[in-house]
């Protein structure tokens, strides 16, 4: 009976119901759509910030932290003076290690960088070795293409990318390239402090924005040669997807020491880029991982004012479809007032009811709730392609999320229509009078 | 849930309803044996639909005590009324008030679901006991006014209540469906039902052993027939 009553209503106020279905479905598919961005932003906002550089710094223990971020200490220019201890200076055959962490995947990319003070056409440049595009074959089986190319993808290039199979072919800064006047396709000699000296070809002239247009770029062995420092480097750049920070994180960056266990379990399973960098220095001993911090708060703050705003959106979305959903739920309780107050008068209570008028409402949600989704689906495809130039990644969180938000939002909705229904007094409708 | 050993069916007691500054009946006193047949008269806004709310556990009285088979009506909650009413009561209304989405036989169902289990079987039973057996899967739309109105009774007796009350049950009908109604109620009468109508329709009441004319929410007159009074 109480699904002849309940299909009953459903066909008779076919058209009230095909507009809340379609109110929710708005809603829902444009809730869907943002909780889709929301989820997958993080990774598509880091992403796009990974191709403005890394975010951690790998150095040597005993090296100086500024010295060799900044590379401070080079004589006019030309580099900093190698160090003469092994300690100064990290193994590169260790590094395919850093693909081997708790957080691996997150690691998008990481070069190595050696830096050496040589003469060239008459003067001092800097000339850093670096892993262009290296590929590796992990322990673990898991094969890595990584390098210097994908972290700098801002440079605008003339001539061709480095390349590891072209040991001699070299990336020549513009302002350097202009005063020696150098174009793609010359070599100059390149001599070392030492007495060493290799023939660097240009493969490329590169514009990069920053100090980089002084110097050149070479493949890693090449500088390694010349320095008399085979398998070292000094540095490493890691690019590496977080979530941003927050005061765990703050806490833990401090002195990991300080947490509970629950929270140490926490941080270090969560990617925050104090745990990475401290997964980094846990398989790499002899390193010190520092975070580019501004950077890593960019991301965070980006991040978190991207999904504070979606957020909001989605909120504001629902209450709407819930105002909406309120309004047409009103005016059907309205419409079977004389209904409603015969059931009453029968002996119904107003819980069955309220059950029969619910399930009406709730199926036409639901409807309308599938449908959306399905819709938002598209949508977030559509926002991802238009915004990011990918698709989104949509969770299967956002499943039961969204039907939590079409109950949410007929439940709220249906309230002020349910209470002046369990209101109504038969009295007031049956006589007609 | 009701006495059968009462004397009374309903006994109302020195009741009055108060709506703001209007007293819509005042100091009524009136009690109906089982069986009986009883209408209830007077012109508009006399008090008869209150009245009627009031026996029909639809509304409460300000003030006096109502006593249904035994049972005192006082203090009690909606939700009791509303059991009371499932329970004990069918209700006739002149508009007739079957939902349109459902057939004859649903409506009477409907009925049959808020008391207890649905029985097709007796829904048809009752439908063809006021002659529309073979109007069962029609919808209301589909029906007359009298046959609606038979539907309603059909669905006011499902659940065999102590007591029927009308409200104008021939108000909307032409002659011919009036006196079909009629019919059906003095069969039913005949069968024992005690039943209360409402009307203003002096020929509607000439069926009924008592009437009772209500006057500005007070009780008029209380005449009885003589078959009435030789039983009394």
């Amino acid at each position: 009976m109480f699904l002849k009553m309940l299909l009953g209503a459903l066909a008779r106020q076919k058209r009230k119901h095909l507009m809340i279905a379609f109110t929710v479905g708005l809603g829902v598919s444009l809730a869907t759509a943002m909780l889709g961005v929301m989820f997958d932003v993080g990774d598509k906002v880091n992403q796009e910030l990974k191709s403005y550089g890394a975010n951690l710094n790998v150095i040597p223990k005993g090296a100086s932290m500024l010295g060799e971020m900044y590379q401070l200490g080079g004589d006019e220019g030309g580099g900093p003076a190698l160090s003469e201890l092994e300690s100064d200076f990290i193994r590169e055959d260790e590094l395919y290690k850093i693909k081997m962490i708790f957080w691996a995947y997150n690691i998008v990319d990481f070069a190595p960088f050696l830096t050496l003070g040589v003469e060239a056409g008459g003067r001092q440049v800097p000339l850093t070795g670096t892993w262009f595009d290296r590929h590796l074959s992990l322990p673990t089986g898991d094969e890595v293409d990584t390098g210097m190319t994908a972290m700098r993808s801002w440079w605008v290039l003339e001539g061709r990318p480095g390349d590891e199979a072209d040991p001699g072919g070299v990336l020549v800064g513009r302002e350097l390239a202009d005063a020696l006047g150098l174009a793609v396709g010359q070599t100059l000699e390149a001599r070392a402090p030492g007495g060493r000296a290799a023939t660097l070809r240009v493969r490329a002239v590169f514009e990069s924005g920053g100090d980089d247009d002084r110097g050149i770029f070479a493949p890693l062995p090449l500088v390694q040669d010349l320095a008399g420092r085979p398998g070292l480097v000094q540095r490493v750049e890691v690019s590496a997807l977080t979530t941003p920070e927050n005061e765990l994180a703050r806490r833990a960056a401090q002195n990991p020491g300080s947490l509970t266990r629950i929270e140490w379990d926490t941080w270090y399973c969560t990617a925050y880029i104090s745990s990475i960098a401290y997964q980094i220095e846990e398989i790499l001993p002899g390193v010190r991982v520092k975070p580019v911090l501004r950077v890593a708060q960019s991301e965070g703050a980006i991040l978190s004012k991207t999904q504070l705003m979606i957020i909001l959106l989605t909120l504001l979305t629902l209450l709407c479809s819930s105002l909406a959903i309120s309004n047409l739920v009103t005016a059907n309780i309205m419409e079977r007032s004389v209904e409603i107050g015969l059931l009453k008068a029968l002996g119904a209570t107003g819980l069955s009811i309220s059950l029969l008028v619910l399930s009406e409402i709730l199926l036409a949600a639901f409807g309308g709730g599938v449908a959306g989704y399905l819709v938002g689906l598209g949508l977030a495809q559509f926002i991802g392609l238009s915004v990011f130039g990918s698709t989104v990644a949509v969770k299967a969180v956002v499943i039961p999320i969204g039907a939590l938000m079409v109950l949410a939002v007929t439940l709220l909705g249906s309230l002020p229509a349910l209470r002046a229904l369990l209101g109504l007094r038969p009295t007031e409708v049956l006589h007609g009078r | 849930m009701l006495n059968p050993e009462a004397t009374f069916i309903l006994d109302i007691e020195d009741i009055s309803k108060i709506y703001g500054p209007i007293k819509a009946l005042q100091n009524v006193s009136l009690a109906v044996r089982p069986g009986e047949w009883l209408a209830i008269m007077g012109p508009s806004g006399s008090g008869k639909t209150t009245l009627m709310n009031i026996i029909g556990c639809l509304d409460s009285p300000s003030s006096g005590r109502v006593t249904l088979d035994g049972l005192s009506l006082d203090s009690l909650s909606s939700g009791e009324l509303t059991a009371i009413r499932r329970e004990s009561i069918g209700l006739i209304f002149q508009q007739f008030h079957l939902i349109s989405y459902l057939t004859a036989l649903e409506n009477v169902m409907v009925a049959q679901y808020y008391h207890s289990l649905v029985d097709e079987r007796e829904a048809l039973e009752a439908l063809e006991n006021v002659g529309l057996g073979d109007r069962a899967k029609h919808l209301p739309r589909q029906l007359s006014g009298g046959e609606q109105q038979r539907v309603c009774i059909a669905r006011a007796l499902i659940n065999h209540p102590k007591l029927l009350l009308a409200d104008e049950p021939t108000g909307n009908l032409d002659e011919t469906n009036e006196a079909l109604v009629m019919d059906i109620l003095r069969s039913l009468h005949r069968q024992g039902s005690t039943i209360i109508v409402v009307t203003h329709a002096p020929e509607v009441a000439a069926h009924a052993e008592r009437t009772v004319v209500l006057e500005h929410g007070r009780v008029a007159r209380d005449t009885r027939s003589p078959l009435l009074q030789a039983k009394a």
